[in-house]
């Protein structure tokens, strides 16, 4: 019995601390971090949001740069992976669609990263490979020169390791924001 | 080349850090005289909080009881506030009740330290159930650990009398994991991580989708989750979701947090029993274990999409399926030995789509569960595989085995024995019968070998009180519920009440005189006994079980 209310004077004091307190604290530190404690998001002038930066959102026309696959089509309150074994017969079909709809061929084999699901389902990058890849087919459907298109992939590729990776990538909500601005959408052939 | 670097760095890196965070658990959980007046009046404000029981010396049995009683006060007060959180606040986007085995599973997952999910969190859980319910228990359930070692290791040094548990939970709560926790949580904000108590943000994308991102309070959580071995993800896919791992660098920060305070321990249970130099050659030969998995998985996972090979696909860069590209795909493969050395479970990837050989590497990690280990249950895991070493050592030169300068005799062979057999028990029985019945067979996500794969991998997690899974398993049913609720809280207090009950068994005995003939446990002889003791009991228990599924579809596809 006694063990019993000490047990809940303990949890009474863990709790108030470790939810009430710690998590008070936390939130506080946040305000320094105004834009990314809210989800990095992204606004138009008017107020409404546009997306996040750190999250992938669906892109299927072909003047806009595509994400990778995604289990959930790009559900940012249900993210999942596929969770397909590399093996398996299922991600082959799902592979065969990808192919098919960026129209790759044995001599011009599609990134890997536009083939594979990321674990979330919401990888904001693709490899600045995967976005020049594309550039042959955005670059026709804005109605602009490839080198264009090129020179800007090239303005945002970064690397997120610095000099501990060799990987570059970029972040295809940005670079499509950055193509509307510098390509009027309105003048692309849609 | 750069991932070697990279994977030096972190390992070496936490192992550095260990050594001086040992030191100050020791400070925090076992002070002694020379800790300061300040020390002792932090303990007389956590003996004022335990109030009549504050000051109370604990035999090991007394120590269990307060133990248990505690956790049954844990899994009770965080059952409640999930089973109401459709009447409570802090409930933005309005999740609504949830069903009631999917709450035993979840309440016992949290409490056993193991944060199995068969939930998604962005889906079902309100902010007020996040903090109240699950990162508490994220905290006392890692500190239930912390002051589990403690204890063991004082009754190790020969103390008859094991200290407090109420005082010991506080301070691994407010000594160890709060304090770190603040600094982990910080570093993640600056790295981007959302902390927030809105609801979800309605997007309208730029070709004019409607986007409903889901966000919360989530740099205090995962520091937590990452700190404490819990792995219990905020959002459904753990680490893999943005929010909760937004760059490489935040990603490094976490791998760093899942191995800290499990060497630490090591370190820290060395001090209390006053043998250093023994905690080092554990220490040692824990990081052979991480080492050679680490390896394996970096090998086996260059393997391209073996799915993709017949298509129109660049093959050079390895298998990217269920992985992060911000994170770079060396940190996967490591990321997923560390999860499951340390008993974490948060993932940086999808596991089920690891290649077959690598996928392979965290289930001898949750078979073993002693090659760090869980916050304070890694090294009384370990613990039993070194009696173990020390009794067959023993037999080979024909010695009564002694440890810590008490004999191990009958009593204590067969508590360490029922231990490791209870591990084997939980995992591949309800795995066989899993697999033979509709429970098992109507829920899996992929076919053949890789099918048996999932369910031994979510029986081994349970088992290890790890908490990850080859999550293409449709895993919230009432049987998978209920069965693995119950391995995990089994799995839990089994091998936390023998371990206690050995060191409470040698402590009561008398000393044995130091001779020639005494085997050591401070040099390179006892570091090869252990491996071996390790290799043969532990991970040849589940040669068969591996053979079944990884092994096999590595050598029907991969070969």
């Amino acid at each position: 019995m006694n063990s019993l209310l000490v047990s809940l004077r303990v949890a009474l004091a863990t709790m108030l601390v470790c939810v009430g307190g710690y998590t008070a604290v936390i939130l506080g530190v946040g305000v320094l971090t105004p834009d990314s404690a809210q989800g990095s998001l992204i606004t138009r002038p008017d107020g409404t949001i546009i997306g996040s930066r750190l999250i992938a959102q669906k892109f299927d026309k072909p003047h806009y740069f595509w994400p990778r696959p995604s289990a959930p089509d790009y559900n940012a309150s249900g993210a999942a992976g596929s969770n397909k074994s590399p093996t398996s017969a299922d991600l082959t079909d799902r592979a065969k669609q990808t192919v098919e709809r960026y129209g790759a061929t044995q001599d011009k084999p599609l990134p890997a990263d536009l083939a594979a699901a990321s674990g979330g389902g919401l990888d904001p990058h693709i490899t600045a490979h995967a976005a020049l890849y594309q550039a042959d087919r955005v670059a026709p459907a804005r109605g602009v020169a490839r080198e264009a298109i090129v020179a800007l992939i090239e303005r945002h590729t970064f690397s997120p390791g610095g000099p501990l990776t060799p990987d570059r990538l970029v972040n295809v909500l940005e670079l499509n924001l950055a193509l509307d601005r510098d390509f009027d959408p309105t003048s692309s052939s849609k | 080349m750069t991932a070697m670097v990279f994977i030096l760095l972190i390992v070496g890196g936490s192992a550095l850090l260990s050594w001086p965070l040992g030191r100050y658990m020791k400070w925090a959980m076992d002070p002694d005289e020379t800790a300061g007046p300040g020390r002792q009046k932090l303990d007389r404000i956590f003996a004022s909080i335990a109030g009549t029981l504050g000051t109370e010396q604990q035999g090991w049995k007394r120590y269990m009881v307060a133990l248990l009683i505690f956790n049954i006060v844990m899994f009770t007060v965080s059952f409640a506030f999930m089973a109401l959180q459709q009447h409570l606040p802090l409930n933005p986007d309005e999740m609504k009740a949830v069903e009631g085995s999917l709450i035993f599973n979840t309440v016992a997952s949290f409490t056993s330290n193991t944060n199995l999910q068969h939930y998604s969190g962005e889906a079902s859980m309100s902010y007020l159930t996040q903090l109240c319910s699950l990162m508490w228990l994220q905290f006392v359930s890692a500190a239930t650990g912390v002051a589990a070692l403690a204890a063991m290791a004082r009754g190790l040094a020969g103390r008859k009398m094991m200290g407090n548990f109420f005082v010991d939970v506080q301070r691994a709560t407010f000594l160890v994991l709060l304090p770190i926790s603040f600094v982990v949580a910080t570093l993640f904000l600056f790295g981007g991580m959302p902390m927030t108590l809105q609801g979800s943000a309605h997007a309208a994308t730029l070709e004019g989708l409607q986007q409903i991102i889901a966000r919360g309070p989530v740099a205090a959580f995962v520091a937590i989750k990452q700190l404490g071995t819990n792995g219990g993800g905020f959002f459904g896919p753990n680490c893999t979701q943005p929010f909760e791992n937004p760059t490489f660098w935040t990603n490094a920060v976490c791998m760093v947090a899942i191995i800290l305070i499990p060497m630490a321990s090591v370190w820290m249970f060395g001090r209390i029993i006053g043998r250093v130099r023994h905690a080092g050659v554990v220490f040692a030969v824990m990081l052979v274990f991480l080492l050679a998995k680490i390896s394996g998985a970096v090998w086996f996972e260059q393997a391209p999409t073996q799915a993709f090979a017949s298509l129109p696909i660049e093959q050079a860069t390895g298998n990217l399926e269920g992985k992060e590209l911000r994170f770079g795909a060396a940190t996967v493969p490591l990321w997923a030995v560390l999860t499951t050395s340390t008993s974490n479970g948060s993932v940086g990837a999808m596991h089920d789509s690891l290649n077959p050989m690598t996928g392979l590497m965290p289930m001898i990690g949750m078979w073993l569960n002693a090659t760090f280990g869980g916050v304070g249950v890694g090294m009384i895991n370990m613990f039993i595989y070194i009696i173990l070493a020390v009794f067959i050592a023993g037999m080979m030169v024909g010695r009564t085995p002694e440890y810590l300068n008490r004999r191990v005799e009958a009593r204590e062979i067969k508590f360490a024995a029922v231990t490791l057999l209870a591990h084997a028990f939980f995992i591949l029985v309800p795995t066989a019968v899993f697999a033979v019945t509709p429970w098992g067979a109507a829920t899996l996500n992929n076919v053949g070998p890789h099918g048996f794969s999932e369910m031994l991998y979510e029986f081994s997690s349970a088992a290890a009180n790890n908490g990850s899974g080859f999550e293409g398993l449709g895993d919230n049913t009432v049987p998978w519920n209920i069965a693995t609720g119950i391995v995990m809280l089994l799995a839990r207090f089994i091998p936390i009440i023998l371990p206690l009950a050995i060191a409470g068994s040698l402590a009561a005995k008398k000393p044995t005189a130091q001779s020639a003939g005494t085997l050591g446990v401070e040099d390179v002889t006892f570091a090869a006994m252990l491996i071996a003791t390790i290799l043969v009991v532990g991970a040849l228990t589940f040669f068969p079980a591996a053979a079944l599924g990884p092994i096999v579809e590595h050598l029907k596809f991969m070969v």
